[in-house]
């Protein structure tokens, strides 16, 4: 075992690999950070759709999210990978399609996050805000939403965690993730056991902070939430 | 969009044989999988609660370790760098009986047994301490107590969350084609480098994936029906894929 090859290559597994600072469009955090932010908005609309009362609304909310639910990822990495060419006629860039995928992927499992933050808020609360006078949008907006959320974090931190893991899939299509730049590395180096045990632990160091910050929070609310 | 749909790309010619063969080796890769996964989320998940400090610590290694990396990475593991650390007789074995089947299996096993035993040891930890304590004083060792009261139970309690992390399991399968395991989504992959019919391809592979993701979660059902005890239902890790 020899980590030699580790240290000489460290800048651009991390730089470009991890970070996406460098020659390619690339990087885990460049694809997974953008994936979760517009991921949620998408999402918290589908969830409020599934919620929704209207059958034109909840009906195919429901079908979205069973769906995509029910799909291997790498299924619908290649879909939006085949499907946006013959769709719109020219083919767009790695960055684009696997961001196209994570973002309508995610949603469909952030969907159920939402909706179960905002099943958790107390029915009294719906009737006391009612009952003061707000209107149906005032209501979300300013009573329900701001619990649903502080309920959701726990939960929103351990989907970006699988976030995370799941932007490697990425690299199937040619796009310059952690993973791929590993590939790209040991296609030179051959020397697979260090630097695919490497980028696990780097992998390793990011979801397992977050995973114990998840649960640090989890308990902080708990408290405050008997 | 003018695109023109020709279904019949999907039984003429190999594709309908290809299909098949992809879901049979989707079928094998999952079971033994599975089964891999199965029983290290027993065995790691009934560890983490024993009274034991050291055998917890051990436990709790294998899934933080195993669970926080990306299964491609662990396919890459398994299948690039393991095999040359084996001693030669496993090394002629593996190459002679599909090396990258084997690493597939062992990633998928590896990584959905850690998050098995997370599972199990919110089943375990949902019965409540009494049950533990009445089998100890009735004379049983705490592994005794483990193999015919706790764990039985667990097992009956567990069912729900471990549905969907069976599926889980049976989706992640997809990842094995990476190291070039000819599943379902491979050869979905390989009818379209055949015929140029991408969307034909994808929507068949996507509709055999919801079948599979159908029968396994009625059957799965169906079993919780039978065993489920009444009034109990444990609350396992849900939404993570």
């Amino acid at each position: 075992m020899d980590f030699q090859v580790v240290t000489n290559n460290f800048v651009f597994l991390i730089a470009q690999g991890f970070l996406g600072i460098g020659a390619f469009t690339g990087g885990t955090l460049r694809l997974a950070i953008p994936a979760i932010v517009f991921g949620f908005m998408l999402g918290t609309l589908v969830g409020l759709a599934r919620l929704s009362p209207s059958r034109w609304l909840n009906w195919p909310a429901k079908i979205y999210v069973e769906l995509f639910r029910g799909v291997p990822l790498v299924m619908v990495i290649f879909w939006f990978w085949f499907m946006i060419p013959t769709l719109s006629g020219k083919s767009l860039p790695e960055y684009s399609v696997a961001l196209t995928a994570f973002v309508i992927f995610e949603a469909a499992y952030l969907a159920e996050i939402v909706r179960a933050g905002i099943q958790s808020v107390p029915r009294g609360q719906v009737e006391a805000a009612t009952a003061t006078g707000l209107a149906k949008g005032q209501l979300m907006r300013h009573v329900i939403l701001p619990q649903a959320l502080r309920n959701m974090i726990p939960a929103l931190v351990t989907q970006f965690i699988v976030l995370v893991k799941d932007t490697s899939l990425a690299s199937i299509i040619g796009y310059v993730d952690l993973t791929k730049a590993a590939q790209i590395v040991n296609n030179r180096e051959i020397r697979p056991f260090e630097i695919y045990l490497f980028i696990a632990f780097v992998y390793w160091l990011l979801c397992y902070s977050m995973s114990r910050y998840a649960k640090h929070i989890e308990r902080r609310f708990s408290v405050s939430h008997p | 969009m003018n695109y023109q749909f020709n279904w019949s790309v999907l039984w003429t010619g190999q594709s309908g044989g290809w299909l098949w063969l992809g879901v049979l080796t989707t079928l094998q890769i999952f079971v033994l999988g599975l089964a891999l996964a199965v029983i290290l989320g027993i065995l790691s998940g009934a560890l983490r609660t024993v009274p034991f400090a050291l055998l917890r610590w051990l436990a709790s290694g294998y899934v933080e370790f195993f669970r926080n990396v990306p299964l491609l990475v662990w396919m890459f593991f398994w299948y690039f760098a393991v095999p040359p650390l084996l001693p030669p007789v496993v090394q002629d074995w593996l190459f002679e009986h599909g090396v990258e089947f084997w690493a597939g299996v062992f990633a998928l096993g590896v990584y959905h047994g850690a998050r098995f035993s997370e599972v199990m040891r919110a089943g375990i930890q949902s019965i409540p301490k009494t049950q533990l304590e009445a089998a100890l004083s009735t004379g049983l060792t705490v592994a005794q107590a483990y193999r015919l009261i706790i764990i039985p139970i667990a097992l009956r309690l567990i069912i729900p969350p471990a549905t969907n992390e069976t599926l889980n399991l049976l989706k992640n399968s997809s990842v094995a084609l990476t190291i070039g395991v000819a599943e379902l989504t491979f050869q979905t992959r390989q009818i379209e480098t055949y015929t140029a019919r991408a969307l034909e391809a994808l929507v068949a592979g996507t509709l055999i994936y919801l079948a599979l993701c159908l029968t396994i979660s009625t059957i799965l059902a169906y079993i919780e029906s039978r065993v489920a005890i009444p009034g109990m239902i444990a609350q396992g890790q849900t939404g993570e894929a």
